[in-house]
């Protein structure tokens, strides 16, 4: 297994506790914490304030049948609710995401492919999929991309990302991701804005392809 | 799913630095106990009332979130850790997943549970710890500025971005940062053993 060297900014793990991120992001965080202990103790860090926060929080009355209405519940059969489990490089949530189906790879052109996972108002999660030594075609985009390696390994102006690595881009950023050598570099990257490819594709073609 | 916990643990109950939600918690988790789980209804659910109304949620609305979030507590009573976690914090996750969950009418993405070693013993030193650093972090909290607390709190309630919580809470953060940190290479120790 390698090691982690790229984290998830502090901020992004508090407001993935509270609760704050469109759902595209929290995915990525949440398979990052998945693959990643240090994350995983950096959350639970984060819960503790919030627990902390709770504790202190001024009480509201709640009504007198509240409680016997709860412990009557207690022995209610429960729908179990479907629990997604690793699934080779997919992490649990990314399997949460593909209903724990295969990804439906789509080309791209260059060998490149992709699998969407959502889309829509508060942006896009998707596999990419990229033969190695293939760049990424050179993109911006509006908003923040977060990038999590789940097999092979990418390099960009900011360095190099292996498994479990996260890549936050923020829209000042023009980066060219390329995979390195070896397998096929698979990550997941999550956008709250609809990309914007520089030079392999026209923006007319953007709503077509939904990229 | 993690595999039922058998072990007792060697916590004396009298114990005056193990709180009481925490003894309350064990016992729903490993002997299922409902008188536990009344007292501990007791202690959470005014909180989490107060909590989820501080969102601007309703009175009613309020109550059917704290029914569930304590049905939850029961349910998945075996999640809870005592060792990385207090009550409260696993509470705070269980509540704020909720209220999402609610908004956008589907299960917000989680992490992989950690599945946990059935052969360990609790232990009951690293319960203190977070006990410990729990009260540490109380302390830390009370003693910001007012405002100072404010930012910390509607970061926590969901009511700030991302954006938000790195430009505004830079400041506060760093107070309870240094509390977090403490309990950080503790909670990172401990993960590392239940891989």
């Amino acid at each position: 297994m390698t090691v982690i060297t790229h984290h998830i900014p502090d901020a992004l793990l508090a407001a993935y506790a509270a609760g704050s991120l469109p759902q595209p992001y929290e995915l990525v965080v949440a398979a990052h914490i998945s693959l990643c202990l240090d994350c995983r103790a950096a959350y639970e860090a984060h819960q503790a304030v919030g627990g902390t926060i709770l504790e202190a929080t001024a009480v509201e009355g709640v009504s007198e049948d509240l409680k016997s209405s709860v412990l009557d519940l207690l022995d209610e059969p429960v729908m179990p609710t479907p629990n997604y489990q690793r699934s080779g490089i997919y992490p649990g949530p990314v399997m949460q995401a593909l209903k724990g189906k295969p990804p439906r790879w789509k080309s791209l052109g260059m060998g490149v492919r992709q699998s969407i996972l959502s889309t829509g108002r508060n942006g896009s999660a998707r596999l990419l999929h990229i033969p190695p030594g293939q760049a990424v075609p050179d993109h911006s985009h509006n908003g923040l991309e977060l990038t999590l390696v789940l097999q092979g390994s990418f390099s960009d102006e900011t360095g190099r990302y292996g498994v479990g690595d996260l890549e936050v881009a923020d829209q000042d950023l023009e980066h060219t991701p390329i995979a390195d050598e070896g397998a096929p570099c698979i990550c997941l990257a999550a956008t709250d804005a609809p990309l914007k490819f520089n030079a392999f594709f026209p923006r007319l073609l953007q709503p077509l392809f939904r990229i | 799913m993690r595999a039922p916990r058998k072990k007792a643990v060697r916590v004396v109950p009298s114990s005056p630095e193990i709180s009481l939600q925490t003894i309350q918690m064990l016992a729903v988790r490993d002997k299922r106990d409902r008188t536990a789980f009344a007292l501990l209804f007791d202690h959470f659910a005014p909180r989490l009332k107060g909590f989820i109304m501080r969102s601007g949620t309703g009175s009613g609305q309020a109550e059917e979130i704290v029914q569930e979030v304590m049905l939850t507590v029961w349910r998945k009573a075996d999640q809870f850790d005592p060792e990385r976690a207090q009550v409260s914090a696993w509470i705070y996750q269980i509540a704020r997943n909720r209220q999402i969950d609610l908004i956008r009418k589907e299960n917000r993405p989680l992490p992989e549970e950690l599945g946990e070693d059935p052969g360990t013993e609790p232990d009951a030193s690293q319960i203190l710890a977070v006990e410990q650093e729990a009260g540490q972090l109380k302390v830390a909290l009370a003693r910001l500025k007012p405002e100072q607390r404010k930012i910390i709190e509607q970061a926590y309630l969901g009511e700030l971005t991302h954006q938000e919580i790195s430009t505004q809470m830079g400041l506060p953060l760093g107070t309870i940062k240094s509390r977090i940190r403490l309990g950080l290479e503790r909670l990172r120790h401990e993960l590392k053993d239940l891989r």
